[in-house]
């Protein structure tokens, strides 16, 4: 669509060699650097998923033994969710854009933000060591006092790992807070800013406040391994159930960690693709931070069979319906926000449907086991399982997807093919609501989580979901595929080939070293399509 | 044939489960389809027909907002109250009588000691039509018991006792699931509850009898560790006199008081300066080690056998409230464990 030619100077090419890539302190090569790292971890993660998924084909537990099969599901856990899902939308797009959508040169603290992906990297090889050192049994949850007492493999180590991780979590959230308070350009009111800065700000907040709990359960985990302390064992007056609570008073938030900046790339995508201002743009904006703070309110409702009071667990069943309220908005929001757009089915835009699809599904599943009387008979089968796959694959790699594919130009200066793009999405959006949709009868059937070896009656769903992940499988390496040749063959996009609204648009594809040829001045309302009055602000 | 994809209902709990889960199916059926048909409509009559057209002019609307605010909120303030109350009947042990059953899990097996009839390992024999509470404990690491067909399950914690019941109504063979991960044999740690009519389990139970019960091996362990030295009214009070303590409250230092239900026993075998009773100093030594977790079952089964001196206050037993009839679980048993329970001097009793 065009015949323009790449800017004759932008970050990729003003320095060369791995020198200028290892010490750099540009956001934008930092960004890059995650997406490659991420993108490793990725594959590793979805290698244990595929084992696991062959494995699960027949009811006899025959491909593997059940050792490796725990440890199978442990380390696609612990690497999905610490070194994939959490830093995915954040580190990659939150560290491109977040310098760009405010009008900066980069971010506050650039130095921080190397720092932040080598404490990364090194939590991450410390965790490859413990399993390429024999591997974790534990379950990512590191439940005691089984990862304490009875596990006889790397817990020690893979807690490590996630412990060094967290410190690039936290000074990664700070580093965006910070930026976002301090650095936006002139007239970038915080009612003028693009959704993705309120989400990534929610969920910066949500880094800070508690990576921290996280990162003191699991130095416990490994301080009682190790020094014996008897915190979690009950034999010396400790107690197993105080894991779970400050384990998913970190980990329930961190749920919208991977999902609230999901929730702000769709309202880019969906604003920049029907060409029109999100509707009830404040609504969204707040129910960002709603989801932050209520976030961490609603850790209980993952013990309501493992001990806690009745009374507790009605306190966590309704806090958690009202953390339901304000997801639900965003839904309605952007639904609305389609009503009398000029709507494109560009792939970045599939996505976006695809996200609204799942995420709808995942947040409605969500209620089935905040419901007290129906959580006793789901939790830790197969319901759960699929509820948190709808939430945070289906959700957040679909948000995660469709983002990188929307500036994936700006970001190389080149469109990818549009007509693989949407195969690519097709056989994503079909593998994965065929592998995970049977999981929600089965886990209803009874088909507990975790298990190797499974009763015949439920093999038929297990076949169908195995299938599924086939089909996913191959829709995850279809743009994987695609998007490594559109570096070298991809048309030329110019600066702005949807076009959109936001400064990033503003500037060459890809951008100059500093963004901006000149500090932008914001003069209107975000995704101003039709030319709005600002004072007509809901 | 096309397989079930349904559970079975089989027990009291499993309809009212399931009712309330059709509900909050349909409701997120309504919502799927609201949501998914109003993208479509919109994608397609709004696509786009013209590179540059951009789209109306629209910000928001506060009615909308608050609309698909309150509603939702409303609908989930339903399902969050029929929730509570499903919750509150399964994990609450009704009135009356019930049936008894103790259950041991440790990597990877289910036990259930005999309270006098036979000894079961994953496996579990209980009659149709009638209540079952069961009083579960793990010897290692966290469990949790899961029988699908009845809609029950609980986490199972080392060093607690843990309370829950059902009522099957179907006779048959139904699976029993370990829930919660506990390692290598996890999904090994599978069983089957069986569901009788009741001739066929009186006739089970009094198939297995064994002479050595809970109770009676309880007393053996209460006479070998010497617990009357202290525990006895001839002992100088040095310890409670435990005759008919069960279910009953005790007072303790400090003004406070507890049911002495299973959980409590246990500590205080365990863990005997946690709660010591008013008017006796903290002087009893801790258990922990010494007895195992099956044989703290057997005491604790003694300790109830154990009726109230007719000199002391007869009142004890029979001031019981509506809500405490688990106290009698012996007699609900089965016959034969009554022989247990008949002397009722002091426990150091010789028989």
């Amino acid at each position: 669509m065009s015949t323009a030619v790449l800017p004759r100077e932008n970050y990729l090419n003003t320095d060369y060699g791995l020198r200028s890539w290892f010490l750099t302190t540009d956001h934008k090569r930092i960004c890059i650097l995650y997406l490659l790292t991420i993108t490793l971890f990725f594959a590793i993660g979805g290698a244990f998923a595929t084992v696991m998924r062959l494995d699960l084909a027949t009811p006899a537990a025959d491909l593997v033994s059940d050792e490796t099969y725990n440890k199978m599901f442990t380390m696609h856990g612990i690497i999905m969710v610490f070194f994939f899902l959490v830093p995915s939308i954040p580190a990659t797009l939150g560290n491109f854009l977040i310098p760009m959508m405010v009008g900066a040169k980069d971010v506050a603290f650039p130095k921080l933000n190397l720092a932040s992906w080598y404490i990364f990297t090194a939590g991450g090889c410390f965790t490859l060591w413990a399993l390429i050192s024999g591997g974790v049994d534990s379950g990512w949850t590191f439940y005691t006092p089984f990862s304490t007492l009875s596990s006889n493999t790397n817990v020690t180590l893979a807690a490590l790992g996630i412990f060094i991780a967290g410190f690039s979590s936290i000074l990664t959230g700070l580093n965006f807070m910070v930026t976002i308070h301090r650095m936006r350009a002139p007239g970038l009111t915080w009612f003028r800013m693009p959704l993705f800065l309120w989400s990534m700000y929610a969920a910066s907040l949500i880094f800070v406040l508690g990576t921290p709990v996280i990162a003191i359960t699991l130095l416990l985990v490994a301080a009682e391994r190790v020094l014996h302390l008897g915190i979690f064992d009950p034999a010396r007056g400790g107690d197993p159930v105080l894991f779970q609570h400050l384990f998913w008073f970190y980990s329930h938030p961190a749920v919208y960690i991977m999902v609230v900046p999901g929730m702000g790339v769709v309202s880019e995508i969906v604003a920049a693709f029907s060409r029109k201002r999100i509707f009830g743009y404040t609504f969204v904006a707040f129910s960002s931070l709603a989801i932050a703070i209520l976030g961490f309110l609603v850790w209980g409702h993952h013990l309501f069979v493992a001990g806690i009071s009745v009374y507790s667990a009605l306190v966590f069943s309704l806090l958690s319906y009202f953390v339901a309220i304000p997801s639900a908005i965003k839904v309605f929001n952007w639904t609305a926000t389609l009503y009398k757009g000029s709507i494109s089915f560009a792939t970045p835009m599939l996505y976006a449907f695809g996200f609204i699809w799942m995420f709808t599904i995942g947040g409605l599943t969500g209620l089935f086991l905040a419901a007290l009387g129906i959580d006793i008979h789901v939790t830790d089968t197969y319901f759960v399982i699929a509820h948190f796959h709808y939430i945070m694959v289906g959700g957040a790699i679909m948000a995660y997807l469709g983002g990188l594919h929307y500036w994936w130009p700006k970001m190389t200066g080149r469109l990818y093919p549009e007509g693989w793009g949407k195969l690519g999405f097709i056989t994503v959006f079909l593998g994965f609501n065929l592998t995970f949709f049977p999981q929600f009868i089965l886990g209803y059937m009874g088909m507990p989580r975790r298990y190797h070896a499974y009763p015949p009656e439920f093999q038929t769903l297990n076949v169908l979901s195995s299938a599924g992940a086939s089909i996913l499988a191959i829709g995850y390496l279809i743009p994987l595929v695609y998007l490594l040749w559109s570096l070298k063959y991809g048309p030329i996009a110019g600066p702005n080939p949807w076009g959109a609204k936001g400064l990033e648009w503003t500037t060459s594809s890809p951008p100059p070293k500093h963004n901006f040829e000149t500090t932008p001045i914001v003069t209107e309302p975000a995704y101003n399509y039709s030319e709005l009055e600002e004072t007509a602000v809901v | 044939m096309w397989p079930s994809l349904f559970p079975e209902e089989a027990s009291t709990i499993a309809p009212r489960v399931d009712a309330l889960y059709f509900f909050l199916v349909a409701v997120s059926c309504f919502f799927v389809v609201l949501i998914a048909g109003m993208l479509l409509l919109f994608a397609i009559k709004y696509r786009r027909r013209h590179e540059h057209d951009v789209g109306a002019s629209i910000h928001g609307g506060m009615v909308l907002e608050v609309t698909w605010t309150l509603i939702p909120l409303g609908i989930a303030l339903i399902m969050f109250v029929w929730g509570a109350k499903v919750y509150f009947d399964e994990y609450t042990p009704p009135p009356g009588n019930s049936v008894i059953v103790y259950g041991l899990a440790k990597q990877w097996m289910w036990k259930f000691p005999p309270m006098d009839g036979q000894r079961e390992i994953n496996e579990l024999h209980v009659p149709v039509n009638q209540r079952v509470k069961l009083i579960m404990t793990s010897q290692d690491v966290i469990h949790s018991f899961f029988v699908p067909d009845f809609r029950v399950k609980m986490d199972v914690l080392p060093g607690r006792y843990r309370t829950m019941w059902f009522e099957a109504t179907r006779t048959g063979t139904f699976h029993l699931f370990c829930a919660e991960y506990c390692g290598t044999g996890h999904s090994r740690m599978v069983g089957q509850i069986v569901v009788m009519s009741p001739s066929d389990y009186q006739a089970w139970v009094a198939g297995g009898v064994s002479h050595n019960t809970l109770a009676s091996a309880g007393q053996t362990l209460f006479t070998n560790l010497a617990c009357a030295s202290c525990h006895s009214a001839a002992s100088g009070s040095r310890g409670p006199v435990l005759n008919g303590i069960y279910e009953q409250r005790v007072k303790l230092q400090g003004g406070q008081s507890v049911i002495a239900d299973d959980a409590y026993l246990r500590e205080s075998i365990m863990n005997p300066a946690a709660k010591v009773a008013e008017g006796y100093q903290p002087i009893m030594p801790t258990y922990q080690g010494l007895v195992d977790d099956e044989q703290l079952l057997e005491l604790i089964e003694y300790i109830k056998t154990l009726k109230p001196a007719a000199a002391s206050a007869p009142s004890v037993t029979t001031s019981e409230p509506e809500g405490q009839g688990t106290s009698q679980p012996i007699t609900e048993h089965g016959k034969s464990s009554s022989a247990v329970s008949s002397p009722s001097a002091a426990p150091t009793a010789q028989r």
